[in-house]
């Protein structure tokens, strides 16, 4: 039936079948889009925040989809700018899932703010002090370039291919793309780095403040370089679910070793500059202010030292050594449960960094708080997770993302 | 850092062994305001309460228990090293929190503030509360709201004010009169609430102030932490979490020592180290 729009010589399951995978993932979608709309025309009360907890559920999912959407700045600064050719064979998969994450996180601070109306206002009433008005600018202005660096691989649409005009755009596009991957590299550095930023810089919480350089606290580039670290096993882990779904081998080997082996290494080092700074906060900043460790990880349901140990140890320190090392990294097995463990170390230092935040009490009087969210949150968070399983089916099936595809899958068949 | 001269500053000294927990600060604070609430209270983590009252205990039991009552509004930090980069005013991203450098006091725009909840992120004092709600009054109570205070609308922060209105009112009528407001011409609702005057409330930098006279403000960094600036020099006098340098203009008194320890957090042992230090130039203030 979409014969003619499907990429020449490839194989896709039939429209039908296609179409119903995409009606499932469209009703949780669509739940998604309700709850949206109710905490639109409601309000913020359709959640369970509350004056403890201003920033919840949605925060941490901001936080963590643009880290793990960090694969797309770093693969295209390794490609475009460190030329490292044989990323060519993951690029365009890579900025999809960026793709997916900036406009996700957008879209989640359109439903986060109180006045959704009055966005616009953190453009036009900047605050040049505020971590805030760094992250807006960058995170805007790097989406566009998301955009413009998806757009060649859209206009490779069989169809779409054929009009000249878009034919020779594509073209030109990939040969200026490079200009396009350092502006995003320079623009991820600082919306990754801000970020952590917001954090850093409230001094009125003790768990969250760090001292830093000049006007940056250390969490800025913590949080730039677990991006551009943990950002890549996400890539290599929905390339492996997609490979998984449509049971065919879309990514090289060497690729996917390549890609793995330089997240090993980026984590590993970003694990002893994790591991300073938390022994230098835990043993200096904290103390300086009256706060001991215990008192972050202790007289609490939930937050022990099991969440410290479960995000710089399992999931941080553990994915970077099997991935740094060769035997456990051309493993299929140890290196799946290595991205795994740090797509989820990722997460759970965002989350560490915006819920636990907001758990401690900082007055010696005061308790600590803990929420649960509405299933308003809930569905608004699970929102972008549908929407990127259908982007990517739908790009997938139309655009020929995977250079390799074709070349792989022939070569299997002749194996067999 | 901009400040003139003749700029104000302007604060407040809570006597807590003189407040007896009565609550009329808050009220007040709520009828002036025009602080909506709502109709079940019951969740108070997402009730309004721009002046709220904490109950302390010394946590020992009968017959040694002892209680304070600690009134707790906006605490107008003027941020690290006194520079005006409150916690909330440094982050708001739309600048729809500021530090007024000729009063001192941190205001809130609401009309410009769009809700990200960033300041409230950022304060540790929970101070600042957000309208997850339109505000709703009983019918008639709108014919009785103050006119010198916007009602808020949902969806945006809103804190204590020191009720700038009345600042403005007394500024207005001194300027007409070609005169400087006086010390009785502008108090905040609660200051003239309290049934016990534990409130004393005014210019921190006029010395003919009573609270100055009470607090005796050091105008110098602390040398054990240069952050802090404005530490009292009345050895029964504290602030709140002084540690953290967030530099408030709202202090406290009390002659029992368990009530100022609870004033800010200290490691084990740290309190007898640190308890008889009382600014840079606390001997001769």
């Amino acid at each position: 039936m979409d014969s003619a729009l499907i990429p020449e010589g490839a194989k896709r399951c039939a429209f039908p079948k296609f179409m119903i995978g995409m009606a499932v993932v469209g009703a949780v979608l669509l739940w998604g889009v309700y709850a949206m709309f109710l905490c639109w025309f409601k309000g913020l009360n359709q959640t369970n925040m509350n004056d403890y907890y201003g920033f919840a559920l949605w925060i941490w999912a901001d936080l963590a989809v643009i880290a793990i959407g960090g694969g797309a700045f770093f693969t295209g600064l390794l490609k475009y700018i460190f030329k490292i050719d044989e990323l060519k064979n993951i690029i365009n998969f890579a900025v999809i899932i960026g793709f997916i994450c900036y406009s996700s996180a957008l879209l989640i601070l359109a439903i986060d703010i109180g006045q959704p109306l009055r966005g616009w206002f953190i453009f036009w009433h900047a605050n040049v002090h505020s971590m805030l008005t760094e992250v807006a600018f960058c995170l805007s202005c790097y989406f566009a370039v998301l955009t413009i660096e998806f757009i060649p691989n859209i206009l490779e649409n069989r169809q779409l291919n054929k009009v000249p005009f878009f034919h020779h755009l594509a073209h030109n596009m990939h040969g200026v793309m490079a200009i396009f991957a350092a502006t995003g590299a320079f623009l991820s550095f600082f919306h990754q780095g801000s970020l952590g930023g917001v954090a850093g810089v409230m001094f009125g919480r003790p768990f969250a403040v760090r001292e830093g350089l000049l006007i940056w606290p250390w969490t800025f580039f913590l949080f730039t370089w677990s991006a551009a670290a943990f950002g890549p096993c996400f890539t290599l882990l929905v390339t492996k679910i997609t490979e998984a779904i449509t049971g065919k081998k879309l990514v090289g080997d060497k690729t996917i070793h390549l890609l793995a082996k330089i997240a090993g290494w980026m984590i590993t080092t970003y694990m002893v500059a994790k591991i300073i700074d938390t022994i230098y906060w835990a043993t200096v900043t904290a103390p300086s202010l009256g706060f001991s460790l215990s008192h972050f990880y202790t007289n609490n349901a939930f937050y022990g030292y099991w969440i410290l140990i479960a995000e710089i140890l399992v999931c941080g320190v553990l994915p970077g050594i099997l991935l740094i090392m060769k035997s456990t990294r051309e493993n299929p097995t140890t290196r799946l449960v290595a991205i795994i463990l740090a797509t989820i170390g990722v997460c759970l230092n965002r989350w560490v960094m915006v819920l636990q935040i907001m758990a401690v009490p900082v007055m010696s009087f005061d308790t600590w708080a803990l929420y649960i969210p509405s299933w308003q949150e809930v569905a608004t968070t699970i929102l972008p997770v549908a929407y990127g399983i259908m982007l990517i089916a739908v790009a997938y099936r139309y655009l020929p993302v995977f250079p390799q595809e074709l070349e792989l899958n022939k070569s299997a068949k002749a194996a067999e | 850092m901009i400040q003139h001269e003749n700029a104000h500053k302007f604060g407040m000294v809570v006597d807590l062994d003189k407040c007896t927990g009565c609550g009329s600060c808050m009220v007040s604070c709520m009828a002036e305001n025009n602080v909506p609430f709502k109709e079940d209270e019951t969740r108070k983590k997402d009730s309004i309460t721009w002046m709220r009252v904490y109950k302390l205990t010394n946590g020992k039991p009968f017959p040694e228990t002892e209680v304070v009552y600690m009134p707790r509004p906006c605490q107008h930090c003027s941020g690290l090293g006194d520079h005006g980069h409150s916690p909330c005013v440094s982050v708001c991203p739309a600048t729809a929190t500021d530090y007024g450098y000729d009063t001192g006091i941190v205001s809130q725009i609401y009309t410009r503030c769009f809700g990200c909840r960033y300041c409230m992120g950022a304060c540790p004092y929970h101070a600042r509360y957000f309208n997850w709600w339109d505000p709703k009054w009983p019918e008639g109570q709108e014919n009785y709201l103050s006119p010198n205070v916007s009602p808020r609308m949902r969806g945006v922060v809103e804190k204590c004010s020191f009720c700038y209105h009345r600042y403005q009112l007394a500024r207005e009528k001194g300027y007409m009169e070609e005169r400087e407001i006086e010390e009785n011409e502008y108090q905040t609702a609660c200051t003239t609430a309290c049934p016990a005057g534990a409130i004393t409330f005014g210019d921190l930098n006029n010395p003919e102030h009573e609270v100055t006279k009470i607090v005796k403000p050091d105008p110098h960094p602390d040398p054990m932490n240069k952050n802090v600036v404005g530490k009292s020099r009345n050895p029964k006098v504290f602030r709140l979490l002084e540690r953290l340098g967030t530099n408030t203009k709202v202090y406290y008194m009390s002659e029992r020592e368990w009530v100022r320890k609870a004033g800010d957090n200290y490691l084990d042992g740290e309190w007898d180290k640190r308890k008889n230090h009382h600014g840079s130039s606390s001997d001769h203030g």
